[in-house]
């Protein structure tokens, strides 16, 4: 049975905090669940779709954020307890159903968890999602650790019902990708099937209807706000002039910070986990007394600009800061040193940081990137494509999954992207606005996520670029998920249909389809420049299964090739395709027969022949 | 009870995950409060992951740069690339088998020499251990065992306080029953390297 599924309560178990949040949602008696997966949220996901294999849990993969979410609003309009988890920019692609669905809130508790990635360790920009909360008009809850994220999922169900409104969950990446010890509680009954009762005065958002449902979120969020103050979740601890008021993992460098600097007998501490509405009582509360208000939030000023603004209201003058050159930064993530430094400046008190290493004689360390790996088909059809493009003049929209990497040397191939889905409807507007030649990048999930709409929109418009679909038959990069061209056979389940891209692409209108198996390095270049040579919108599909998906399901038998004493040191294998199986040892290029799969695309380009399969 | 932070960095791949959970589960045996932090966003790729083990009473899970009391090295030239981690009262504790990265085969960088990365760690730091880790692991049956080679070097400079019939027991809840007696030959082969290199 899944781990997270024993009903032992009183059990100790480390779990990743996105194990934990699962691991709430269940004790919760969660019934429906959707996603699309999305660092660092995926493990959440991941765990509940397993479990769902082996219970009574509904559980989906959507194609995109928005379907998910809409699909999850009916489910909580039925009745049933359901989550929904996306990454922070996620949401923006679910942020129209989320706005509107506000109005009309759920029948049963609803949680949509938005996981924000300071730092931007696997993401395009480090937004705040908070705003998200105060925008749409959604209470909100922030854990401060592992633990507390899986106490919080329970208790953000029982506020959804209560206010009959969905309540939005925000970790950032350090919640999700840690470990700790969880005590498990007891689970609630999953109720798996529910009834929708029409209700056309809720439901139905025409205007005359939103303007007395939007009359109706600012009461619910009134009655939010009486629950914020005092809330068990927005803690007060210790007594003392210095005020600090945190959130999220700042909670625990701030604890840290009033003990190492000695500070406990005058340090008063605020943390605000239901930060959304806030408790402005219990805020201009701990604001009398305060000499001076430090705030530490990751992100953006948040909290600092309401706790001003209460500040004001109350008429105190004491000097509140947060963000600020000599301060906090808005920029990436904080650490414990960071906020013990900044805490002893602004308070006065005296502190010596301790002394790192000096690093000076240290040699230069070469840098270790992440990489196509060893037989990744990108890095075929990447070198097909440039092979095929010589001499012309072009623009590489790509787009978001590993064939990002693509831009690295010695590919280079990606020269703008921005989100899910934007290097087609980006390629629409660089073959409109230039005389330049437009080949663009998509996978086949991020295709099914959004690239379809701008295909539409190419071939209506009668736009002039080559879209190459990257087919490898799975969600790789966020840990090898489902998406709706998937044989789910592969994952052992029946019952599931499957949408084939070279019928969906020629639906649309497509005049010229073609495709390639990206291994096979001659062929696939005949057909890529006749793609290229097409005038309007061609698209090829190149398809083989992702390397490390294939492997782990044994699809694909590693078979090693070996450089030949026919070897004339071009080096032309590293410098072309730069697989890393690939090494030098006495100048020498070597493969590595451990990580070697025998894709053989490096023995089609040596102009020797010198690389041959390694005899067994 | 005092706080004791360790870094762990490995190259993907390297089972510093792992070997993370299993210090986690020697905590709990243990009853010491343990938080650990991991960053694995691109580890299948080839990039770095590192994790951050916080044991005792501060309650932070992740570790500033110049506080790690304990630095643990799957990757030599990785464990030189974390030295700003590393204050002079760190104890390192380094695998000395090198795993190059790419960059270096397309000529973007020199690996440096492990001589000079041993000697550089053990001049700036309070001490260090530097095993072949690689070599153990297949002298103990697996090379997939690197990191249980390394986790028994970390017991033996005793930084953690945790005795090794605790991690012992602590790698057969954590680790998977047909690599058992690998895990702790191993763990026991990295035990003893460790003692002979002081």
């Amino acid at each position: 049975m899944h781990k997270l599924l024993n009903d032992s309560p009183g059990e100790q178990i480390m779990l990743l905090g996105n194990e934990a949040i699962a691991r709430g949602a269940i004790e919760a008696g969660v019934a429906f669940a959707t996603t699309y997966p999305g660092t660092p949220s995926s493990e959440i996901s991941l765990n509940l779709f397993q479990m769902s294999r082996e219970s009574d849990l509904y559980f989906e993969y959507g194609p995109n954020e928005k379907v998910a979410l809409e699909v999850a609003a009916a489910a909580a309009n039925s009745g049933l307890r359901t989550f929904c988890m996306m990454k922070h920019v996620g949401l923006n692609v679910a942020a129209d159903p989320l706005m509107t669905l506000a109005y009309v809130g759920v029948t049963a508790g609803m949680v949509i968890l938005t996981a924000d990635d300071p730092a931007m360790f696997s993401s395009q920009n480090e937004q705040d999602n908070r705003y998200y909360a105060k925008f749409g008009n959604l209470p909100m809850l922030e854990p401060s650790s592992v633990p507390e994220a899986k106490e919080m999922m329970k208790y953000a169900f029982k506020l959804s019902e209560q206010l009959k409104q969905p309540v939005l969950l925000r970790t950032t990446t350090r919640i999700n990708h840690s470990n700790a010890f969880v005590t498990f509680g007891k689970m609630e009954k999953r109720i798996t099937r529910g009834r929708f009762e029409r209700d056309q005065t809720r439901c139905v958002t025409v205007p005359a209807v939103s303007r007395q449902l939007h009359t109706k979120v600012l009461e619910k969020m009134a009655k939010a706000k009486e629950i914020s103050e005092g809330c068990e979740f927005n803690l007060q601890e210790g007594e003392g002039r210095f005020g600090i008021i945190v959130n999220g993992v700042s909670y625990h460098y701030a604890l840290d910070a009033i003990t190492d600097l000695g500070i406990a007998d005058k340090a008063k501490l605020l943390r605000l986990g239901f930060s959304n509405p806030m408790p402005e009582k219990q805020i201009k509360t701990f604001l009398k007394g305060c000499e001076k208000v430090l705030v530490i939030e990751e992100g953006e000023p948040f909290m600092e600009e309401a706790v001003k603004a209460f500040a004001q209201e109350a008429c105190i003058t004491i000097p509140i800061n947060g963000k600020s050159e000599n301060l906090f930064s808005r920029l990436y993530e904080y650490d414990p040193a960071m906020v013990r430094e900044k805490t002893a400046a602004y308070f006065g008190i005296d502190y010596t940081p301790a002394k790192k290493v000096s690093t000076d004689n240290v040699p230069q360390i070469p840098m270790r990137p992440p990489n196509l790996c060893s037989g990744c088909s990108h890095r075929a059809t990447f070198y097909e494509i440039k092979k095929a493009a010589e001499g012309m003049d072009i623009i590489c929209p790509n787009d978001i999954g590993c064939y990002t990497l693509g831009f690295l040397p010695p590919l280079n191939m990606g020269d703008f992207v921005i989100c899910m889905g934007s290097s087609v409807s980006t390629s629409c507007g660089f073959s409109k606005a230039t005389d330049q030649k437009v080949i663009s990048f998509i996978g086949d999930s991020t295709f099914f996520h959004s690239g379809i709409t701008g295909l539409v929109n190419a071939v209506f418009n009668n736009h002039n670029f080559t879209l190459v679909i990257l087919e490898n038959d799975i969600t790789a990069m966020t840990g090898h998920q489902p998406h709706p061209g998937v044989d789910m056979g592969r994952f052992g389940l029946d019952g599931y249909g499957r949408v084939n891209i070279e019928n969906l692409v020629k639906a649309l209108g497509v005049e010229h389809i073609s495709v390639i198996k990206p291994f096979k390095v001659k062929k696939s270049i005949e057909t890529i420049k006749e793609a290229l040579a097409f005038k309007g919108v061609s698209v090829i599909i190149s398809q083989e299964p992702c390397a490390l998906y294939a492997k782990s399901l044994k699809l694909l038998k590693p078979r090693a090739f070996r450089i030949t004493d026919r070897c004339k040191d071009h080096k032309d294998c590293i410098t072309t395709i730069a697989c890393p199986s690939f090494y030098l040892e006495d100048g020498k290029v070597n493969i590595d027969a451990d990580t070697c799969v025998g894709c053989a695309v490096c023995a089609q380009i040596c102009p020797e022949n010198a690389i041959t399969p390694l005899k067994k | 009870m005092e706080t004791t932070r360790l870094i762990i960095v490995a190259v993907g791949g390297q089972g510093n995950l792992l070997a993370s959970k299993v210090l986690g589960e020697a905590a709990l045996i243990s009853d010491v409060p343990v938080r650990m932090s991991e960053i694995h966003g691109m580890a299948q790729r080839g990039g770095v992951v590192e994790s951050a083990i916080v044991f005792g009473d501060a309650t932070s899970s992740i570790i500033s740069d110049g506080e790690a009391d304990i630095l643990l090295g799957f990757e030599p030239s990785e464990t030189l690339r974390a030295l700003n981690r590393c204050s002079k009262n760190t104890k390192v504790i380094t695998n000395t088998a090198t795993s190059p990265p790419f960059t270096v085969a397309i000529g973007k960088g020199v690996y440096p020499e492990v001589e000079n990365i041993k000697n550089l760690l053990s001049e700036k730091c309070a001490s260090l251990v530097a095993i072949d880790a690689m070599k153990l692991a297949k002298q103990a049956g697996s090379p997939m065992s690197v990191n249980i080679v390394l986790l028994g070097a970390l017991v033996q400079t005793g930084s953690l306080g945790f005795t090794r019939e605790t991690v012992i027991q602590a790698i057969k809840r954590r680790t998977k029953k047909s690599f058992l007696d690998k895990n702790i030959k191993a763990f026991e082969l990295g035990f003893k390297a460790a003692f002979a290199y002081n």
